[in-house]
């Protein structure tokens, strides 16, 4: 026979101790690629906004032309200045001084129960825009249920009313649900257009009776009763217990995907509908219960900021927190760990823009500025790589947050 | 052309891909490249298509060393590929697709000279009898003709090396006729052809030499003649493997599935299944046959309830069947879906996680709400030694296996629990000479269990060789029922492009 062959392979044997191994490794090794975009992301966003901050240096405009090299020293120390101011504002002294951290966890508690509520929507494959107006109607809720019964033990109404929040934003979250699952409607159409819903809704029921401070004629609850309101952490700090029910839901959310039938439900719809509907999921019953755990979640961000923080419902309380959830769910990428230090992340960022603001002149704005580079990064991994060279790394499918409009 | 790859190495971060691989194709010759899943056949071609650069080695084009940095380049060369994807636009008519890119214009306002484009295409298809009706939407055509458009794109773009990724996989066995009277044509004007294949008797009857890699080394080059399909399948996988499946003639028992006049829509609520009448017993294969396209898709799913019934019953073992794809499972049928990545798996999933897909809320793999993972780890970690999936842990994204270990875990999931009726579509499709072996004898196996097994395949090869019947289906019914010893390939190959099975007279092809 003309046939030129090496020896054939030795039968294959069997790796199995090296294998485990190799299955831990990756493990790691997956763990801390998982990182490298954030990272870099964070980090691209706040060179960006030192050259934003450079250009719009006023000592920088005016000496550029005739001395570019004490203009940029100018730029350079308003960087250093602004982001010092910064990290200042979002940490101070710790040992001196823990007013700053708390208020960094402060800030960050609603945007890790809104991140939770997004992180969750994505690992279904759902797009849910609508956090905000799931924290208006879960405030609403609770603050139905917190102005009201002032003779009820704070262990029961608490809980209670901490439950109406959950309750306002799961039948909030409902809606865009059943409109999905019944008629096919896109969840990031309906949930855009009820945020506005959400407005005019509280609007108009802080107008009526039920809930308006006597003697006032704009929009303003009456004040939580003390048996409702979450206790303080520490007694000189405004930080309460928001942060750890907070906590204690990023928890649970984590045992729900990953630990739950439910979450296996919600992943597999998310990653494959067709591959779930082989495995006899109900993907529409799986699209509702997801939008109303998501709602829900939303919904215990506003309920903790009535409760908690500003102990009455007005119009325009939440600075957008449901738009910021979504950088959060992708900045930790859709995992519950990832949405707390997300969370925590842009908490201080909002903490320290203010006192930045009051030392160096730099408008709070800065911030906006990088939040939205981080998100764009972020949406854009292919760019980081790029810019950083990185080899692409396997698809895991993991990085899929949602499915696209035509789903 | 003459080309010439001269010790091609390309490596990735944990394999290498190609390893001094050699290769030369002469003018006119018909070089067919064998080789299984993961042997470095597609890396190969890609670094001559100018997606991938070579480590090492070099490319010569009629003996002048070359580098291509895109496809663009490799074009520019006169190399064409037809990928086993169509890259066609549905909605564009035949010329239009052709012409997409390089569009030829006419006057000041570089209008699309249609009319240009649309003569040379008609010459070149005299020339190869690559019958295509140049104005024909994409979308109209059936495959076997959407492939000579391919075909044809490379030829207008001047190509004198064609590629050509298995391109038999789609087509009917007089199609594939078809094909390969164009391949010989274009040889005999000089065109040479790289033909990637993993069907031996294909690239025994068409090729003028074979090439065969595994693991990124080419193992032996050989011609047609020196050379038997054996050897062959000896030379891909590397021992010898079992072109035959070896069986026992049935021991058939009760009817388990009765379909009686059973109708199903497809996607676009054309009927694709007309009235089908069906019965398989207890401990016998029963294996459709037929073009894919032709209804066989909808009729797995009416079965496992996956699709609704416009008219008609099922019966499983007597009873009404169930309607839903769990409840179906819960009563005994196993079903391993036509396309692995789109039903049969979750890729993001970990293997264990698909290992129990469908079974995760059931005992022992759950109770209550709470995922028991100690019994998802531990029953996933037996299957997957017991189906010999090839994986460093059960924790491995089942995205990162080959297409045979995927399709193993499948195989896994679903013939590992007590089976009434296995339905297995395309149990084999795109997967190696030995995957195949091991698959088949799995399937044989469950039914000498006495399981009902229903077999869709449009690999005649697949039909013939595990069918204890064969059913025939075209235009959404079934054209007739058959014995093996009865069914030839050439008698099969009629029923499936529309003989009426006593005429035996093959109807005119709808558009060519």
């Amino acid at each position: 026979m003309s046939i030129q062959t090496q020896p054939p392979d030795p039968p294959p044997v069997t790796e199995a101790p090296k294998a485990e191994r190799a299955g831990l490794r990756e493990r790691l090794l997956g763990g801390a690629r998982q990182l490298v975009v954030p990272v870099l992301s964070l980090f691209t966003a706040l060179l960006i906004g030192a050259v934003v901050i450079i250009l719009s240096d006023p000592v920088f405009i005016a000496k550029v032309g005739s001395n570019p090299g004490a203009a940029l020293g100018a730029g350079i120390s308003s960087v250093g200045g602004a982001y010092s101011g910064l990290l200042a504002g979002a940490l101070g002294n710790p040992f001196k001084d823990i007013t700053p951290v708390t208020e960094t966890l402060l800030r960050a508690t609603p945007l890790i129960f809104a991140g939770l509520a997004v992180a969750l929507g994505f690992r279904a494959g759902l797009f849910n825009i609508g956090a905000e107006g799931q924290i208006y109607i879960g405030a609403l809720f609770a603050t139905a249920v917190g102005i009201n019964f002032p003779d009820l033990p704070l262990l029961i109404h608490l809980p209670l009313a901490v439950v109406a929040g959950f309750v306002g934003g799961a039948v909030y979250g409902f809606v865009p649900g059943i409109l999905k699952a019944r008629t096919g409607a896109h969840e990031v159409i309906t949930t855009i257009m009820l945020n506005y819903v959400s407005y005019l809704i509280v609007d108009l029921a802080l107008r009526q009776v039920f809930f308006q401070l006597p003697g006032r004629d704009d929009p303003v609850s009456k004040f939580i009763v003390p048996s409702a309101i979450l206790p303080r952490l520490l007694a000189d700090e405004r930080l309460h217990w928001g942060l750890i029910l907070a906590l204690v839901a990023a928890v649970a959310v984590w045992w729900l995907l990953f630990r739950s039938t439910k979450g296996f439900e919600f992943r597999a719809v998310g990653l494959n509908p067709s591959g779930a509907r082989y495995a006899g999921i109900n993907i529409n019953r799986t699209v509702v219960v997801t939008m109303m755990i998501s709602g829900g979640l939303a919904g215990l961000a506003g309920a903790s900021e009535i409760l908690g923080t500003n102990l009455r419902l007005t119009p325009g309380f939440s600075p957008h927190w449901g738009f910021d959830a979504i950088a959060i769910a992708l900045l930790g990428a859709s995992r519950p760990v990832g949405v707390v230090f997300a969370a925590i992340l842009f908490g201080a960022l909002r903490a320290g823009a203010t006192p930045m603001q009051a030392q160096t002149g730099i408008p709070i704005d800065l911030v906006v500025v990088i939040q939205g580079l981080v998100i764009m990064f972020i949406a854009a991994p292919g760019l980081v790589r790029t810019i950083y060279r990185i080899r692409v790394a396997k698809t895991t499918g993991t990085e899929i947050f949602s499915k696209g409009w035509g789903a | 052309m003459k080309l010439e790859l001269k010790g091609i190495t390309k490596r990735f971060p944990s394999v290498v891909a190609n390893e001094g691989v050699d290769l030369t194709v002469m003018p006119g010759e018909i070089h067919a490249l064998l080789g299984e899943n993961g042997a470095g056949k597609s890396t190969l071609m890609n670094v001559l298509y100018g997606l991938y650069q070579p480590d090492e080695g070099q490319i010569l084009i009629d003996d002048l060393p070359v580098q291509f940095n895109g496809p663009g380049d490799a074009i520019a060369a006169g190399i064409g590929m037809v990928h086993q994807h169509f890259m066609l636009i549905p909605v564009f008519t035949v010329t239009e697709n052709i012409m997409l890119g390089v569009e030829s214009t006419s006057g000041p306002l570089l209008a699309l000279d249609r009319d240009a484009a649309r003569k040379r295409i008609v010459e070149l298809s005299e020339e190869h009898g690559l019958r295509v009706d140049p104005d024909a939407y994409i979308e109209d055509l059936p495959v076997g003709v959407r492939q000579r458009v391919e075909i044809l794109k490379t030829l207008y773009r001047h190509s004198n090396l064609l590629v050509l990724d298995e391109p038999s996989a789609v087509l009917t066995p007089q199609e594939v006729e078809d094909l390969f009277e164009v391949m010989r044509s274009l040889a005999r004007t000089g065109t040479s052809i790289i033909f990637i294949s993993h069907k031996l008797n294909e690239v025994q009857q068409i090729a003028d030499r074979i090439t065969v890699l595994r693991r990124g080394k080419v193992v032996g080059s050989t011609t047609p003649d020196a050379t038997d399909e054996a050897e062959l399948a000896r030379m891909m996988v590397g021992r010898p493997v079992q072109l035959e499946v070896t069986k026992s003639p049935p021991t058939t028992g009760d009817e388990i599935l009765t379909l009686r006049g059973i109708s199903v829509l497809d996607d676009r609520g054309q009927l694709a299944v007309n009235g089908v009448d069906l019965s398989v017993h207890a401990g016998e294969i029963v294996a459709v046959a037929g073009v894919h396209g032709n209804g066989q898709t909808e009729l797995v799913e009416a079965i496992t309830g996956l699709r609704k019934l416009e008219a008609g019953s099922i019966e499983l073992g007597g009873d009404p069947a169930p309607t839903d794809p769990r409840h179906v499972y819960l009563a005994g049928v196993g079903h391993v879906p036509e396309d692995r990545l789109e039903e049969g798996l979750v890729v993001g999933f970990t293997i264990a996680e698909n290992i129990i897909l469908n079974s995760y809320y059931l005992q022992p793999f759950a109770s209550g709400l709470a995922i028991q993972l100690d019994a998802v780890n531990r029953v996933s970690s037996e299957l997957v030694r017991e189906y010999d999936v090839r994986t460093p842990s059960v924790q491995n994204d089942v995205g990162n296996l080959s297409g045979g270990n995927q399709q193993k875990v499948i195989v896994a999931r679903e013939f590992s629990r007590p089976l009434k009726l296995l339905v297995a579509a395309q149990p084999t499709r795109g997967l190696d000479v030995g995957s195949i072996e091991y698959i088949h004898k799995r399937i044989v196996a469950k039914r000498d269990e006495g399981t009902a097994v229903l077999i869709v395949s449009t690999e005649l090869e697949e039909i013939l060789s595990l069918g204890d019947r064969i059913a025939v289906m075209y235009q959404g019914r079934i054209v007739d029922i058959l014995d093996p010893f009865e069914a030839t390939p050439e008698r099969l190959g009629l029923l499936m492009g529309g003989a009426h099975p006593e005429e035996g007279v093959v109807p005119e092809p709808v558009a060519s």
